[in-house]
């Protein structure tokens, strides 16, 4: 983290957010912030409300109260194609990538690039997807033009990375990148987001893995019954501070009052 | 405490895609280009290997058992026969790229060469009229099968079941007591060569160079530059080696095509039957158009998306429900040519045109040549080589099995062919996926 990242707007900033489905408060004033060059976890129990956020800041849903701020100013998203727009990128845990295409095709799905006559610019378009693929120091994919049927797990996490990566997102939130992975390609993964915040790309990890989560993250923001807890800095927490966030929404001086944490309304 | 240290170790392939521009030629390359390419075949992408064993076993097997099988006269029969299930085989692997089907495309290519044929025979348009009315038809039935398929959401088996029974009705209506209408065109029955109007050989010959030629420049191009850019090419040599294989074929085709095939001379009948059926040359016209829009076009590329991942398709923001009416759309136009192609083999149009098993051997050509059931796989060359070795089958039993039960033979070895290869695509499927 830099001061300079801490000076300037954050990239992503939400305050007050309020969503409920029907009688159902799922959010309560929520505010969360996500900076430019830094991995925000997002943690929290089942149904702490991490998917209904997420879905806010995609515009999948309206907020009912409160404000989403891009880079500093309001911003109003309505649907995906607003948060496209913006420059936020949502990584699903099914990833949508098309198995019967390649690598740089699917990088480049629905937003191919085409040269005169209208065909298909191949080869301007596989130079960006290497390109892409070594800013981030992949080297585990042997070619570009495999099919991602033949990919790992890891390597299709690292194809949906980069795809952010080659729209130049500025938000990019990962849904549980690592729940489906082995050892070796967890640590693949997570080196991959880290880099990929250094990049200056504002990472919003939600995972339920809390040695991923200490491990790669600046901040670690924790939902407890559709409230923020907490959003406190990696290096001033450990490990039993945080799981006792999740659990009961408090940790000593850390986290809601006790009332709030009961789960009543307040 | 900050982040945990790097692990870069982790990582097991070091070569970095595109690391090194190779060279154009040399064995090396050549080595690497074979070796991966064996690697995909191990991986389940057999592309067209299988159907043209297929094929090339079939022929050699109908050689030795039937003598005549590969005269002139044969050769020219089996691609008269094979024509019509090409054409409708092509437009077919579009809808089976999303995955769908389309059960009539038999009874809508009937229907609409009945149309063609009463236009002509009974209303006495002229022949470019009534096959531009043909196809319109075709045209607007796929654009209803799409719509009813990607806005109301009914199954295309179910819609395309109704209308495989609607259109075989309304073809027999049109057609009327008579069991057929005969078609007397000169230019439309020239298509499959009846009126002994074919090609001329040297006009055969000039289409093989231009498409020798084309294929060669076309693929040096792509190779040229890829290496200016840096990227791996396909090396010189395979693709000359290609392109030598496709000129002698070709040239073996359009020689025996330029023998004279005339059964009987006397004084009486001295025409000589020589050169192509005109089908080839719209087969072939076909063939480069769809190809170009499959391979090449963001269209062709949104085509396998939807049929890949319909939700990545969707998210990546193709708008699929207008690429799902295109499919329909292009399959219906092009049986409707396969309907017309079919009239100008039989000179006529019968009111059960295009019922029957046209459309399961056109769904079987598509998938012996290697188009997936499942969706996403699948090329116009499969439609070629699917129905040659699905006409092949046809002549050679047809040929070899005489008596009572020889159309029950053909039927239950086409049957077979086709589960075999419905198995050899389940499977292929399955290798080729990690998850």
């Amino acid at each position: 983290m830099t001061a300079q990242a801490s000076a300037a707007p954050p990239a992503l900033a939400l305050r007050g957010i309020d969503k409920s489905f029907g009688p159902v408060h799922v959010l309560q004033s929520v505010d969360f912030v996500a900076r430019a060059g830094e991995v925000t976890a997002l943690v929290g129990d089942n149904g702490a409300g991490k998917t209904t956020l997420v879905k806010c800041i995609g515009g999948s849903y309206s907020t009912d109260h409160g404000e989403i701020l891009f880079e500093g100013k309001p911003v109003a998203v309505h649907n995906p194609r607003d948060a496209a727009a913006l420059g936020i990128e949502i990584v699903y845990q099914d990833l949508a990538l098309c198995n019967n295409l390649d690598i740089v095709q699917n990088m480049f799905l629905g937003r191919e690039r085409v040269s005169g006559l209208r065909t298909l610019d191949e080869n301007s378009m596989e130079k960006a997807a290497i390109a892409t693929l070594e800013s981030l120091s992949v080297r585990t994919v042997r070619s570009v033009r495999q099919l991602v049927a033949s990919l790992s797990g890891g390597q299709r996490q690292t194809v949906a990375i980069a795809k952010s990566v080659l729209w130049q997102s500025k938000v990019v939130i990962l849904d549980e990148p690592t729940a489906a992975l082995g050892v070796a390609q967890t640590a693949q993964v997570l080196d991959l987001v880290r880099r990929l915040a250094d990049q200056g790309v504002a990472v919003i990890l939600i995972s339920h893995n809390m040695n991923d989560v200490l491990k790669v993250a600046d901040h670690i923001a924790v939902l407890f019954l559709g409230r923020m807890a907490a959003q406190v800095k990696r290096a001033d927490v450990t490990h039993t501070q945080v799981v006792e966030l999740i659990t009961s929404g408090r940790s000593g001086d850390l986290g809601l009052s006790p009332t709030e944490a009961s789960g009543a309304v307040v | 405490m900050s982040v945990q240290p790097r692990t870069d170790e982790v990582n097991i392939d070091l070569t970095a895609p595109g690391e090194t521009a190779p060279p154009s030629t040399g064995v090396g390359v050549l080595a690497g280009y074979m070796r991966d390419y064996a690697t995909r075949v191990r991986g389940g992408e057999t592309g067209s290997i299988p159907a043209v064993l297929g094929l090339l076993v079939l022929v050699i097997f109908f050689a030795i058992v039937h003598q005549g099988f590969l005269s002139a006269y044969n050769v020219e029969a089996l691609i008269v026969q094979a024509a019509p299930i090409i054409v409708m085989a092509m437009g077919l692997v579009f809808v089976l790229l999303l995955g769908e089907i389309d059960l009539s495309a038999g009874t809508t290519g009937g229907m609409c060469a009945a149309i063609m044929a009463i236009l002509l025979g009974r209303q006495h348009f002229s022949w470019p009229v009534s096959v531009v009315a043909g196809i319109v038809t075709g045209v607007v039935i796929g654009f209803a099968t799409g719509w009813l398929r990607a806005k109301v959401g009914i199954p295309s088996f179910v819609i395309t079941l109704a209308t495989f029974l609607g259109f075989q009705g309304i073809t027999l209506i049109l057609i009327g007591g008579q069991g057929s209408i005969g078609v007397r065109n000169d230019v439309i029955i020239a298509l499959e060569g009846l009126n002994s109007k074919f090609v001329p050989i040297w006009a055969g010959w000039a289409l093989l160079v231009v498409i020798v030629v084309g294929y060669a420049m076309l693929k040096l191009h792509d190779s040229y530059a890829r290496r200016r850019d840096g990227l791996p090419a396909v090396p010189t040599v395979a693709t000359l080696a290609k392109t030598v294989a496709i000129a002698v074929l070709g040239a073996i085709f359009v020689y025996v095509m330029g023998l004279d095939r005339t059964l009987i001379h006397n004084a009486f009948f001295k025409n000589a039957a020589r050169g192509m059926p005109w089908s080839v040359v719209m087969i072939a016209l076909l063939f480069v158009g769809l190809n170009f829009v499959l391979g090449r076009t963001r269209y062709g590329r949104h085509v396998y998306a939807v049929g890949g991942n319909e939700e990545a398709a969707r998210r990546g923001g193709i708008e699929v429900n207008k690429v799902r009416i295109s499919v329909f759309v292009i399959c219906s136009t092009l049986a409707a040519l396969s309907g017309i192609t079919a009239a100008s083999e039989l000179e006529s149009v019968q009111s059960n045109a295009g019922a029957q098993n046209t459309l399961l051997l056109a769904v079987g050509a598509a998938v012996i040549g290697g188009t997936s059931l499942f969706g996403g796989r699948g090329r116009m060359i499969d439609a070629i080589l699917g129905g040659l070795v699905v006409a092949v089958i046809q002549n050679g039993m047809s040929a070899l099995i005489s008596g009572a039960n020889s159309a029950g033979w053909e039927w239950i070895v086409t049957g077979l062919v086709l589960l075999l290869a419905a198995g050899f695509d389940a499977v292929a499927r399955r290798v080729g996926s990690t998850t």
